[in-house]
């Protein structure tokens, strides 16, 4: 840029230790080591050790609430990188999860836990089956009717009257103990999120990038894309109806607004901004902006444009994310060279 | 070549709108034969192969396959009784490493079942059996061909890239939608002789073909298409022998000189 | 007889919903889900000029309906141009757009039964004995009067014929040297006015909500999938479809099942008939 005319050009080089940590050889020295699994230990331990150094009772709720964000942002992220069906009611799995596990705890006297369990089985089954219309066809309409899912259910509890109507179901049992609230749902995001990056990376998880890139081939090779797109919106909808019911669990109260829009918005905005497709960037973009929500808590509605033109910012501006963008400046050199 | 038809087509008609694309086409495979369809552009030979291969439902008439009707099944279950088709539009999966893309017909139903490729859908890794069909299939032996990304691979391997992920399939009728075209002479010198071994290994196959020449070199038997319908079928002298062919087809000069290579 | 009138009546507000989504998703496959946003931002933008600036009304309206056209052409030039023919990040900007306008609304304070827009001629008439009011039979018959104006434009003019052949093959449309690019600008400007348009029709009806912004795209996406996603013929005749179930429902069911009537016209649609009303050719296309 000093000299104005003559051109450059950015060239990325790997750095040499991301080269010798390649295969099996990076065994050999701690250095390597220490390189590969740094990363990975930076999230896990973070994650762990979050709620020890918050002494603070309003923001350890607020770490548990950023994993269950995390959870639909994982969720959101796998099925529309991974599978390529954009989901616009992260909102839908939570409501279903939610009013399902605060059924099975106040009305059938499931123990907590057990009615997380069988609330993330059934809600997924449920949701499965309510989307399974949509399935065979282009991506769209997956878009539109999960937007509108979430809407009509509200607008059905509220109409109807049923489950509580405007009031909600309340005296739902929170889980045993604080400590165990908080672990169990940082251990379970950090299951879901370890657990789905090994399924993207099996032939199963090839398949189903397959699905999305190139889903005639897939059919030409006898495989019926229809029920794996099934299996995956299965697995998403398990994870976010989990979500719900941790979270429903959490605040010992399912409501209308478990089907409310930031349960839609802020996974999404979560996702682009941590890095589409990555699984791990949703959970960064989680921590970055659920605890800005919280701080924007004040401002009402506002903080759901704050979310979408951030979203929006991101998706046409700077559609890479911070997580590919971190990826690339842990892992290459750049510097410009003249043309 | 003697046992009975593996393919019946009865009488396949298909409408787009007001456009007739198939009237009333009718044929037969003969098990382990190679059958050349010809015609000219716009003659419903891609039709009819997505047709057969259940991409496309026709308006009326039948399909079997093994005396089984096959008319109107989604493509994925035509796929997995055996009858697996190319794309003339190369399909391969562009962003993955080419052995990656054989990764995924030997994860389908039918590959487990069977066994796949040599029974080695059935054998643990999927990615050395991916591996080993394509150096069957003509990519270099312990070269790091199979390894490239398939967006950097030129057209003679991207078709070879498809008819491997037929041949993972451990398929009976391979449809090959031109992989002739867009070949250079001594890749198409290179791609005849596997044509060759996929007919002795024991496959039916259907070939739509625009080369003539190498065509006729490896069916058996050729079927000419024009305007959705049938006009002739029979050996290739015979087709080249007809005047209608002629008149539709080719104009006369040019036949001539086709039949001197052929 | 009611139900006849009432079902009408319903019928072309729905169709006036769904012409602008129709539109712009037929020329440039752009699902707007930023349509319910924009007609009800052109409510406001018409208040505000009749109450705030105190313009005089029909001025207040052209301004309103001016002031949509511009916006959704500025966000299509400035951002959506960028992702165009990216589906998941159209979708998703759209959606996020849709929020930003409507959330950013609410929060400016937009909401309660407050805002309302007078009717242009007050009084009604009375038609087999029932009472309707000119407002409604206005709708009506601006409704009529815009698909008219619609086919015209798209069959006799030049931009109406370059934006059909666009939406029939771009390919093609760029090599006869129609810019696309600013042919889909066009298209949404074209769209957000139809929005505009249907809104300053339609809100003097009721007040103007936020929430109707989300009713809006949820019917208007309705009405495109029961007729098929871009077909205009489709659309107008599946808002005649859903807009007399909905009235046959809420006269025999109760008001509480309106709402029920559009998800289930649309999962309907997709499990035996995905492409719609008027989508024969397009069988193919729709199924992956």
């Amino acid at each position: 840029m000093t000299t104005g005319t003559h051109q450059r050009r950015k060239e990325r080089i790997d750095r040499g230790i991301k080269v010798r940590t390649e295969g099996i050889y990076a065994l050999m020295s701690w250095r390597e080591l220490v390189y590969l699994i740094m990363p990975r230990f930076v999230i896990i331990v973070g994650l762990l050790v979050a709620p020890l150094m918050i002494p603070d009772m309003y923001w350890q709720r607020v770490i548990s609430i950023v994993c269950i964000y995390a959870l639909l942002a994982l969720s959101f992220d796998f099925l529309a990188h991974q599978v390529g069906l954009v989901s616009l009611g992260g909102a839908f799995f939570v409501g279903v999860g939610g009013y399902l596990s605060a059924v099975l705890n106040s009305v059938f006297g499931f123990a907590a836990l057990l009615s997380i369990a069988v609330a993330t089985l059934i809600g997924g089954i449920v949701c499965t089956l309510l989307l399974l219309p949509c399935l065979p066809l282009r991506g769209v309409y997956f878009a539109i009717v999960t937007l509108m899912y979430p809407l009509f259910m509200a607008r059905a509890i509220e109409a109807l009257d049923i489950l509580g109507g405007t009031d909600g179901i309340m005296g739902i049992d929170s889980l045993p103990s604080a400590w165990m609230e908080q672990y169990f749902i940082i251990g379970m995001l950090l299951l879901f999120l370890f657990g789905m990056r090994r399924l993207v990376n099996t032939d199963l998880g090839l398949v189903l990038r397959a699905v999305k890139d190139n889903d005639q081939a897939v059919r030409a090779s006898g495989m019926n894309i229809t029920s794996y797109k099934a299996l995956a919106v299965f697995i998403a909808s398990a994870i976010g109806c989990f979500a719900g019911a941790s979270l429903v669990h959490i605040y010992m109260w399912a409501g209308i607004s478990t089907f409310a829009l930031d349960f839609s918005v802020l996974p999404i905005a979560a996702t682009v901004i941590g890095g589409s497709g990555t699984l791990v960037g949703p959970v960064i973009g989680c921590l970055i902006l659920v605890p800005v929500s919280e701080l924007l808590r004040d401002f009402g509605t506002l903080r759901i444009v704050f979310y979408s033109l951030i979203l929006l910012a991101f998706v046409v501006f700077r559609s890479e994310g911070l997580m590919v963008y971190g990826q690339r400046k842990y892992h290459q050199i750049e510097r410009w060279k003249k043309i | 070549m003697k046992e009975g038809p593996i393919l019946q087509i009865q009488e396949i008609t298909k409408t787009f709108g007001g456009i007739i694309a198939l009237n009333r086409v009718s044929f037969e495979v003969g098990e382990g034969e190679i059958l050349g369809i010809i015609g000219p552009n716009g003659s419903g030979k891609t039709t009819t192969v997505n047709c057969i291969t259940g991409f496309v439902k026709p308006s009326s008439g039948r399909i079997l396959f093994r005396g089984k009707n096959i008319t109107g099944k989604p493509p994925h279950k035509i796929a997995d009784m055996g009858l697996t088709r190319t794309f003339q539009i190369m399909r391969p999966y562009f962003s993955l490493p080419a052995y990656k893309n054989l990764v995924i017909p030997l994860f389908s139903p039918r590959a487990r079942r069977t066994g796949g490729w040599r029974g080695g859908g059935r054998r643990g890794d999927r990615n050395t059996v991916g591996i080993d069909i394509l150096e069957e299939i003509g990519f270099e032996r312990d070269s790091y061909v199979p390894f490239k990304v398939t967006s950097t691979l030129p057209t003679g391997y991207l078709k070879r890239l498809e008819l491997a992920r037929c041949l993972a399939l451990k398929p009976e009728l391979i449809i090959c939608d031109e992989v002739f075209s867009g070949l250079s002479m001594s890749e198409i010198a290179s791609m005849v002789p596997l044509i060759e071994r996929l007919q002795m290994s024991g496959i039916t196959l259907i070939m739509i073909e625009h080369r003539l020449r190498e065509l006729f070199k490896v069916a058996d038997r050729v079927l000419v298409l024009n305007f959705g319908e049938k006009l002739v079928e029979g050996s290739a002298a015979e087709v080249m022998a007809d005047p209608r062919v002629r008149e539709a087809y080719f104009g006369s000069e040019k036949v001539e000189e086709v039949m001197r290579h052929a | 007889m009611d139900i006849i009138i009432y079902g009408t009546i319903n019928s072309v507000a729905l169709a006036l919903y769904a012409l602008g989504f129709a539109l712009v998703y037929g020329i440039s496959r752009l699902p707007n889900f930023a349509h319910g946003a924009l007609y009800v931002l052109s409510g406001f933008v018409a208040w505000s000029a009749l109450n705030i600036l105190g313009i005089n009304y029909l001025l207040s309206i052209l301004l309103a309906i001016a002031v949509t056209a511009i916006v959704g052409s500025v966000i299509y030039q400035f951002f959506l141009i960028r992702i165009r023919g990216m589906e998941i990040s159209e979708i998703i900007a759209t959606y996020a757009i849709a929020l930003a306008i409507l959330e950013g609304l609410r929060w400016g304070g937009f909401k309660g039964m407050t805002y309302t827009l007078p009717p242009f001629i007050e009084g009604s008439a009375a038609i087999g004995g029932i009472s309707v009011d000119y407002q409604r039979l206005l709708t009506v018959g601006v409704g009529a009067a815009l698909v008219a104006f619609l086919w015209l434009f798209t069959h006799k003019t030049r931009i109406g014929l370059a934006l059909r052949g666009m939406a029939q093959d771009e390919r093609a449309a760029l090599m006869l040297g129609i810019d696309s690019d600013v042919m889909a600008v066009v298209a949404m400007g074209l769209g957000s006015s139809l929005a505009a348009l249907s809104a300053m029709l339609l809100l003097p009806l009721g007040n103007i909500v936020v929430e109707s912004g989300y009713n809006v795209l949820i019917l208007a996406i309705a009405v495109c999938i029961v007729g098929g996603l871009g077909s205009w013929a489709g659309a107008v005749l599946a808002a005649f479809i859903i807009g007399f179930a909905q009235i046959l429902t809420a006269v025999y069911l109760g008001s509480h099942y309106q709402m029920v009537v559009a998800l289930l016209a649309i999962i309907l649609t997709l499990i035996f008939k995905p492409s719609g009303i008027f989508g024969q050719q397009k069988e193919l296309e729709e199924r992956v």
